[in-house]
């Protein structure tokens, strides 16, 4: 068994006073190995996210076809048959092709998603942590309301009640990532409001939005920035499910999840059709976790 | 301890009065007019006028709201337009092959979750851990609909050892149990890794091992105990998120249960039923996280249930 090494450590080199035990052990040498394996997973997601990034921006550059362009006598080729090295859907369409084109609106939406999150959720967490009392209580509320819906529920409740559009699948998904925002900055928040500098600004008469604005929001941000990024995994999981249960972006437009919702008919017939958009799919959230994983411990070691 | 519990029911009753109330204004977005989606196409102006009556839809929107509430209070959600069941006896129907799905997804989950994590924190550092901390990342990463559908391609297709969909078979639940399980397992695993960490790091635990305890007593009496509460919490959590999972596992393998009922409620444009179905959700949720927090205060002898 491994037992660990006494937890009397010199104090970390960037001279952070008193750190407890559990805290010391992340940023001991013999844990040094295993840094950098997390951190070697989070440059391969930051890899991964930088070819999704350009083929999202640059992909109809370098592709400059129509993806809605339906080729009827080329229908359900396999891997490589006539240059198509990953053969083509059941309009004929090259399936590269519509990786391409579905990455901005899988990753698109995600993106959205989480800044609707974000916008939401961050300025709620700050006033419900600072001011307390009955606002506090208000906010907690309902964020415990929105938070006992299923994410999935709450977003095909929403979507079938506003209809779909691209709008409206941003606003379902988005919707499901406001409560972690809102508890995370709250903690913070009520810390922060004891805190001296936060003091200080309420007593040279600062007002209250002004210092949520510059003192609150700016010092809680270390660990908004972890769960932005693993929300986005989760955004675009659940923007791409809507698709596949074809209340999102709706097939034949390329969106990752549309494309496995409609390849699912084709199951028996040809696999790779369900196979490739699921890839895309899973590899675009692996490497936003991996990512969230990597930043958690390089900007908080107290939470990993 | 009781007046701790019936705080904490109390508290839980606003709650789920606004979950009532989410699912009532949700239900007022829907488009289109209720009284004609349920009378049909074909249905008369007078026919109708005459389900709007009955259902109470020509009265302002605040005495809507009183008949919802004081329906719900009488277990009453409407009868289904698809059917024309009462909503609740179509959930009901349904829920038993939900449960069944969640329960064996669940056991899965916390049984091979612990141990996995119990492992890779004993094994900490080496392929061992290695393997089981990427195997959990790629769980919480691994689209459901996904997973589903490859194993059909896999298990169905090309080795044609389990039935691609359906519930008839006893072997039908294999597959949907094992996708279900997987996002939980990858998080329990996650979540018991870093607790039994930070326990094993404990003086207590070093003093054990020293006074020459066997491991396995360690860590499963010493460790494992300390480190279950965290554990435990994650484990409730679960409960939400395998029941938002069923809903896309249950279409994949067309599993009969209310998930799938759900999103068929949505294309038959049967809104009582899936009002109904939002509305269980909720509070489903709501009472196991209430069932949750008095298990953790009945365990952990550090809360002070005051």
């Amino acid at each position: 068994m491994h037992m660990s090494t006494p937890a009397f450590t010199t104090p970390d080199a960037l001279g952070a006073p008193a750190l407890a035990p559990e805290i010391a052990a992340s940023v001991r040498p013999t844990a040094a190995w295993r840094r950098l394996v997390t951190h070697r997973s989070a440059v391969v997601g930051l890899a991964v996210m930088a070819i999704y990034a350009v083929a999202a921006i640059f992909g109809p550059l370098i592709f400059p076809f129509n993806p809605a362009q339906n080729h009827l006598t080329i229908v359900f080729l396999g891997l490589g048959e006539q240059g198509h090295l990953l053969g083509t859907d059941n309009l004929g369409r090259d399936e590269i092709l519509m990786l391409v084109y579905g990455s901005r609106y899988t990753l698109g939406l995600g993106l959205m998603a989480v800044a609707l999150g974000l916008v939401v959720g961050v300025p709620l967490g700050a006033i419900s942590g600072y001011f307390g009392g009955w606002v506090d209580i208000v906010i907690q509320r309902l964020t415990d309301i929105l938070l006992a819906f299923p994410p999935i529920v709450l977003a095909l409740g929403l979507i079938a009640g506003l209809g779909v559009s691209l709008g409206n699948v941003v606003i379902a998904v988005g919707l499901s990532s406001v409560p972690s925002f809102i508890r995370l900055v709250r903690a913070d928040s009520l810390r922060l409001r004891e805190m001296p500098f936060v003091e200080a600004a309420v007593a040279l008469g600062v007002p209250s939005w002004l210092i949520l604005a510059r003192h609150v929001i700016p010092n809680a941000l270390a660990p908004v920035i972890v769960q932005a990024t693993l929300s986005m995994g989760f955004a675009i999981l659940l923007a791409a499910s809507l698709g596949f249960f074809g209340l999102g972006v709706q097939y034949p437009t390329p969106e990752w999840g549309s494309m496995l919702g409609e390849a699912r008919n084709y199951i028996f017939s040809d696999p790779n059709l369900a196979t490739i958009p699921g890839l895309a799919i899973f590899a675009a959230v692996l490497a936003f976790n991996l990512v969230g994983d990597g930043l958690r411990d390089a900007l908080d070691p107290r939470l990993s | 301890m009781i007046t701790y519990v019936a705080r904490r029911v109390l508290a839980s009753v606003p709650t789920l009065w606004g979950v009532a109330t989410v699912v009532f204004v949700m239900a007022r977005l829907l488009p289109g007019d209720p009284a004609r989606v349920i009378a049909g196409v074909l249905a008369s102006p007078e026919d109708v006028e005459r389900i709007r009556q009955s259902m109470g839809l020509d009265k302002p929107l605040l005495v809507q709201y009183g008949y919802f509430l004081s329906s719900l209070l009488r277990f009453n959600l409407g009868t289904s337009a698809h059917t024309g069941q009462p909503v609740i006896e179509e959930i009901a129907s349904r829920l038993p092959y939900t449960i069944e799905l969640a329960a064996i997804a669940l056991a899965i989950a916390v049984v091979v979750g612990l141990l996995a994590g119990i492992a890779a924190a004993i094994r900490r550092n080496t392929m061992l851990d290695l393997l089981i901390s990427s195997f959990s990342v790629f769980g919480v990463s691994m689209p459901v609909y996904w997973l589903g559908l490859m194993m059909i391609i896999v298990f169905a297709i090309d080795f044609r050892l389990l039935p691609a969909a359906g519930a008839e078979e006893p072997t039908s639940i294999v597959m949907p149990a094992l996708t279900l399980a997987l996002f939980s397992l990858g998080l329990i695993a996650r979540m018991t890794r870093s607790s039994m960490l930070e326990v094993l790091g404990q003086d207590f635990v070093r003093t054990a091992r020293a006074k020459g305890a066997p491991i396995r007593t360690v860590v499963f009496r010493h460790a494992l105990r300390n480190a279950l509460l965290p554990i435990m919490t994650v484990i409730g959590l679960q409960f939400g998120s395998l029941l938002g999972g069923a809903v896309v596992t249950e279409t994949v393998f067309a599993w009969p249960g209310v998930g799938r009922l759900l999103v068929d409620s949505i294309f038959f444009r049967d809104y009582p039923v899936m009002q109904g179905l939002v509305l269980m959700f909720g509070t489903t949720f709501v009472v196991i996280n209430l069932l949750v927090d008095l298990l953790y205060a009945y365990v952990d002898p550090r809360i002070h249930y005051t």
